[in-house]
């Protein structure tokens, strides 16, 4: 990665684009700072298994310091027949230690590659990516924040970041059995509700059947989840009158909007795309779930 | 030392370009590199009017490679005369507008939008295997593909390069056919054309069932392509097909590439087209070539 430390000239140029760049990426929103995004080696500090196929990895990066809430890095995988760049999202970030921790499912081939690295390992990454949840805009009112199985992880890093900036929150954590991973983590920072599929800890069913078993109340929801979830958790907001911004997840290539790769359809046209279908990595991955047709 | 080549009058500081459809028209990359090392931008295909693209999924790993079916999703000729130009404008590069269409009159009509613009030349899409319909049936018979070629060529006040596919039984009488019909340069390869299937849910990983197929794992087919295309024709030829560094750039330019492009690696590693440019330089040194002419096509 080059910075704007090098030749005077290059360094104007940059400014330049890079004040384009905020202009068109206009999900950036007025007031939070904007960073360059970059692949960048980071090194491994902690890498351990939560639950089957659960991992937990923590890295040493600068890029703790930019991480906001349903943001994501790019992990490259080691074995060079493998190219892409396998999204993950931030389960917490320590601006202080420059560490990042990532809660993944070891479910493809890259991903299990990636379970195997060692702490002292080095790792490539390509972050931050993507917008994050709007805190802001939440700050006054009580947040909803629905996990659905690896869903679950980016959910912990905005109870914190809501919790510092003192807004009222509830986690609703469906996981499928009794591996109930990170649980002990969000009670630190708000009230914890838990669904299972099998019914073997709390309400039986999903996170929508904990919320009309225990009466949730809310003002908004934050949600990540599978597909069924986020489809079921849109139609929830939308018979009870409340926003939902949910994050959505795609196969991804490039990760920061060059390739088209993993758009979803919206209501209206796109500002950038000028079609109806946006970029989720740039775009996204959260969205306000009115504004997007799952 | 000479890195400038030539391409139909346009001069490149150096042979070294994006493949369309990987980089954008650049904004998002130039974030991480800076485009004025590039001999050229080449950007994602333009049409006429906005295009919306396949489903999704419309992307998938493969071994040493990936699949993709975008589609050709694009904004219109009109945004991107508006938004794009004026963005590529501001580096010390040239640019080169991949133009794509389902009808020669749609193609003619982007070109003709164009014509007036400050871009340097066109690279026409009859290669794509993601759309239905035209695109790639222009490029697979050599008789259409002269046809379609007069007709952009009468169009087009820049020169015009063509983009080969490589799903055809012969890439010579693509080459030819291209020449014939008043080609400036072609290009080549576009994606090969390929499937992956999940086994566990037993369908097909892309929407669009089919999806070109690019990568590393593609080079040695495109290396042989480049040979054969370029040993057929007198115009000059821009390679690729998997570069990943400066070594895959010069195996293209020795095999008769005049310049090259890198496509998806960029989604690899962003900074791969600058290392490609550094390691041409370092291979020249090491080789003490005055310039790099004298590789074009150096294979016996």
């Amino acid at each position: 990665m080059r910075g704007c430390v090098s030749a005077p000239s290059e360094c104007f140029l940059r400014r330049v684009n890079f004040g384009i760049m905020e202009f068109k990426i206009n999900h950036k929103k007025a007031g939070r700072k904007t960073y360059m995004k970059r692949r960048a080696k980071s090194v491994i500090t902690e890498h351990k298994e939560l639950a089957p196929h659960i991992f937990s990895l923590k890295i040493k990066t600068e890029m703790a310091k930019e991480a906001v809430p349903g943001q994501f890095i790019g992990i490259y995988p080691k074995d060079g027949a493998r190219i892409l760049m396998r999204p993950i999202s931030i389960c917490d970030a320590d601006a202080d230690k420059s560490e990042l921790r990532m809660v993944y499912r070891a479910a493809g081939k890259g991903t299990t590659e990636i379970s195997g690295f060692m702490a002292g390992e080095s790792l490539d990454i390509l972050g931050m990516l993507g917008n994050g949840y709007d805190l802001d805009v939440v700050r006054d009112r009580r947040v909803i924040l629905l996990g659905g199985g690896i869903g679950i992880p980016p959910m912990l890093y905005a109870a914190k970041k809501l919790k510092e900036q003192g807004t009222e929150a509830v986690a609703v954590l469906g996981y499928a059995d009794s591996n109930t991973f990170l649980r002990e983590d969000f009670e630190k920072y708000c009230s914890v509700q838990i669904a299972s599929m099998d019914g073997s800890v709390g309400t039986k069913g999903t996170v929508i059947d904990a919320m009309n078993e225990n009466g949730t109340a809310g003002d908004v929801i934050f949600a990540c989840g599978p597909m069924p979830m986020l489809k079921a958790v849109k139609a929830y907001a939308a018979d009870h009158g409340m926003q939902a911004f949910i994050s959505l997840e795609e196969r991804m290539a490039c990760g920061v909007g060059a390739c088209l790769g993993c758009v979803v359809k919206t209501k209206e046209v796109d500002h950038h795309t000028h079609v109806k279908n946006t970029r989720i990595c740039v775009e996204g991955p959260v969205f306000n779930a009115e504004d997007v047709d799952i | 030392m000479n890195t400038k080549v030539e391409l139909a009058g346009i001069e490149l500081k150096n042979p070294v370009m994006t493949a369309s459809g990987t980089f954008g028209s650049g904004a998002e990359y130039s974030e991480m590199i800076d485009i004025g090392r590039l001999g050229a931008v080449v950007t994602k295909g333009v049409a006429n009017v906005p295009w919306e693209g396949n489903p999704s999924p419309r992307v998938t790993e493969v071994y040493g490679g990936m699949l993709n079916a975008i589609g050709l999703q694009n904004p219109g000729v009109d945004v991107f005369i508006e938004r794009d130009i004026p963005f590529l404008q501001q580096f010390d590069t040239k640019i080169i507008v991949n133009v794509c269409g389902h009808t020669v009159e749609e193609y003619i009509e982007t070109v003709e939008r164009l014509n007036d613009q400050p871009v340097d030349m066109y690279e026409i899409n009859v290669s794509c295997p993601n759309v239905k319909q035209g695109a790639l049936a222009f490029g697979q018979d050599p008789h259409v593909l002269e046809q379609t070629v007069k007709a952009v060529k009468a169009a087009s006040k820049k020169p015009v390069i063509i983009k080969l596919s490589p799903n055809v039984t012969s890439i010579r009488d693509m080459a030819v056919a291209a020449e014939a019909g008043g080609a400036d340069v072609i290009s080549l390869i576009n994606t090969l054309i390929g499937m992956k299937i999940d086994i566990n849910r037993r369908k097909f990983v892309l929407a669009n069932k089919t999806g070109g197929f690019s990568g590393p794992a593609v080079k040695p087919v495109a290396v042989r392509m480049v040979y054969e295309a370029s040993h057929a024709v007198k115009i000059p030829v821009i390679g690729m097909g998997g570069i990943a560094n400066a070594e895959d750039a010069i195996e293209f330019i020795l095999a008769g590439a005049t310049a090259v492009s890198v496509g998806t690696m960029n989604f690899s590693d962003p900074e791969t087209t600058i290392k490609v440019i550094d390691g041409i330089e370092e291979y020249m040194k090491k080789y003490h070539v005055e310039d790099i002419k004298e590789l074009v096509g150096a294979v016996s």
